[in-house]
């Protein structure tokens, strides 16, 4: 079985075909080809064999006295925030609810950790910029 | 009415702008940045996605850390920070520049620089713009300001939604309506290639089976109160092809249809505007036809990296510096367009030093060839693996290409992709 993915290392853009070679208890070695340089192999491995995303994302904020918004200005309705690793691409949905269930409280500096260890990945998911 | 002086007034307080107000402090000028929004950082503050710094930090940010790095670096320094404030008027009076401003905070107000740089940013092209027939229903929007009604705001703008144009904006905001539960349902692209990054395409279309249709036009927007579906045309051989059309039935649409510099600020202020790039036209120290008045970032011309503006944003601020002590170019020539260049900024190369130019091709290619030309003899050619419009080029003339410049004064640089 062969499958075509589009290198995204570097801006060529290279057309790789991925072909799972026979043998071997849960398939063989993987063959590459399309890539014009070492890196191409390496990446449709990963995008095959274990493909991985930084999420981005954002949670609700809940106002304070403090914040903003008792100053006059503009409230802060979102924080937006990431994960500190690549995360594993089928977990992104679940993730990805966790982070909507948030509510977290401002002020929040930018680093502040939202979710610990998320889904036991050892990938936590914070902050990304300094509000209310 | 409040007036107050500085040696120079930074009009923006985006990534563009704070390198510049940082670069001119640091040449111990000083420097006033003003901001409409309440807090510097620009169109970052929204780019909530991450790939930001990977030049200018060497690590992959995401653009609010972008942004607030830099404001860190500001707050450090004696710069006057004027947020809430937007300026209606550069004028001139009496050999200096004045910017009336009006915020919430300050009432009218007035400031006085020897040096003013511009950097205001762009403004996304919007269905007037590309004048797509049909009716004019709620739930179209640009892709920026969905973004920022999703990142910022927090509301949801739709449920079905189809995106046109393939421009970055628009393939980063497939993906966060994708992540925030929407349906995307397709990106319709007029050109018969994307307008934006091959990992955009990858990441944010591809990971969610989101088709991308190239080469098909949008001939109509149907809907009564609220849109209700697109009709596009696939465009073969130069041809609509209107008996191929077919609806996409949806209910929000968001544009991503480019962008263009923001400059009636500049015009009013009697800056020359280049009609290539909609910025204006600056000479090898990137300052505008109107003398003391510099321009850098997506107002000069739309980038594509952050880490692109502040390096030619940090330029812009040490050439302003350096017109404040007396500094003029010497030995300029003008840069031309040549055959699959779009433009080059700046249009003008100063003889005596490196010019850092930043260039935009017409054509999608690999192992493409870079050469620039004066008066039929090649200064340097250089090979470029892979070149597309929505790569930006950069290029390096110094001293010993522009040797013989001053044997052929009236002679352009010309630059072309073959």
């Amino acid at each position: 079985m062969s499958q075509e993915l589009t290198c995204i290392t570097c801006p060529m853009g290279c057309r790789l075909v991925v072909e799972r070679l026979p043998g071997g208890e849960g398939g063989g070695e993987l063959s590459v080809s399309g890539n014009r340089c070492p890196r191409g192999a390496a990446y449709a491995r990963e995008e095959l064999l274990a493909p991985k995303r930084t999420v981005t994302a954002t949670c609700r904020a809940l106002a304070s006295r403090s914040s903003g918004a008792a100053r006059g200005m503009a409230a802060v309705r979102r924080i937006p925030c990431k994960t500190t690793a690549p995360f594993p691409k089928e977990r992104v949905d679940e993730l990805l609810a966790a982070i909507y269930v948030l509510e977290e409280s401002l002020p929040v500096e930018r680093g502040r950790v939202l979710i610990h260890d998320a889904l036991g990945l050892g990938i936590d998911v914070v902050a990304t910029r300094s509000l209310g | 009415m409040k007036e107050l002086s500085f040696d120079a007034v930074v009009i923006g307080g985006g990534a563009a702008g704070m390198a510049a107000a940082l670069e001119l402090d640091a040449e111990g000028h000083r420097v006033a940045v003003v901001e409409r929004e309440e807090r510097l950082g620009g169109i970052l503050a929204q780019c909530v996605h991450n790939g930001f710094g990977l030049i200018e930090f060497d690590e992959e940010l995401t653009g609010p850390e972008f942004a607030e790095r830099f404001e860190e670096r500001m707050s450090a320094r004696p710069i006057s920070v004027f947020c809430g404030c937007t300026v209606l008027e550069l004028g001139a009076d009496d050999g200096e520049k004045v910017a009336s401003c009006i915020s919430a905070k300050e009432g009218a107000l007035r400031l006085r620089s020897r040096a003013v740089v511009l950097a205001m940013g762009c403004r996304e092209r919007n269905r007037g713009n590309i004048r797509i027939p049909g009716s004019r229903p709620a739930g179209v929007f640009t892709a920026g300001l969905a973004q920022r009604l999703v990142n910022v705001e927090g509301y949801v703008p739709g449920r079905d939604v189809v995106v046109i144009g393939s421009g970055d904006i628009g393939l980063i905001m497939a993906r966060r309506m994708s992540w925030i539960g929407c349906k995307v349902h397709a990106v319709v692209e007029i050109l018969p290639y994307p307008s934006g990054l091959t990992r955009n395409i990858v990441q944010c279309l591809h990971d969610f089976d989101i088709p991308l249709f190239l080469s098909h036009l949008t001939t109509d927007i149907y809907g009564g109160d609220r849109v209700r579906g697109i009709e596009v045309a696939p465009i073969e051989n130069g041809a609509l092809m209107m008996e191929k059309a077919f609806r996409i039935p949806c209910d929000t649409l968001l544009l991503s249809v480019g962008l263009v510099p923001e400059n009636e600020l500049s015009r009013n202020a009697g800056v020359a505007i280049n009609p290539m790039t909609n910025g204006p036209w600056t000479d090898s120290t990137l300052m505008t036809s109107v003398p003391g008045v510099f321009a850098c970032g997506n107002v000069l011309h739309v980038h594509d990296l952050v880490d692109f503006v502040v390096e030619e944003a940090r330029r812009t601020g040490r050439f302003a510096a350096g017109w404040l002590g007396g500094a003029r170019p010497r030995r300029e020539a003008r840069v031309k367009a040549g055959p699959n260049v779009r433009y080059v900024a700046p249009a003008r190369v100063e003889a005596g030093r490196d010019n850092k130019l930043y260039l935009r091709t017409m054509i999608v290619k690999n192992d493409a060839l870079l050469e620039v030309r004066l008066g039929g003899k090649v200064l340097l050619s250089s090979r470029k693996n892979h070149v597309q419009p929505s790569e930006m080029i950069t290029l390096t003339l110094g001293k010993a290409e522009l040797a013989t410049l001053a044997d052929l004064p009236d002679e352009a640089v010309e630059v072309s992709i073959l």
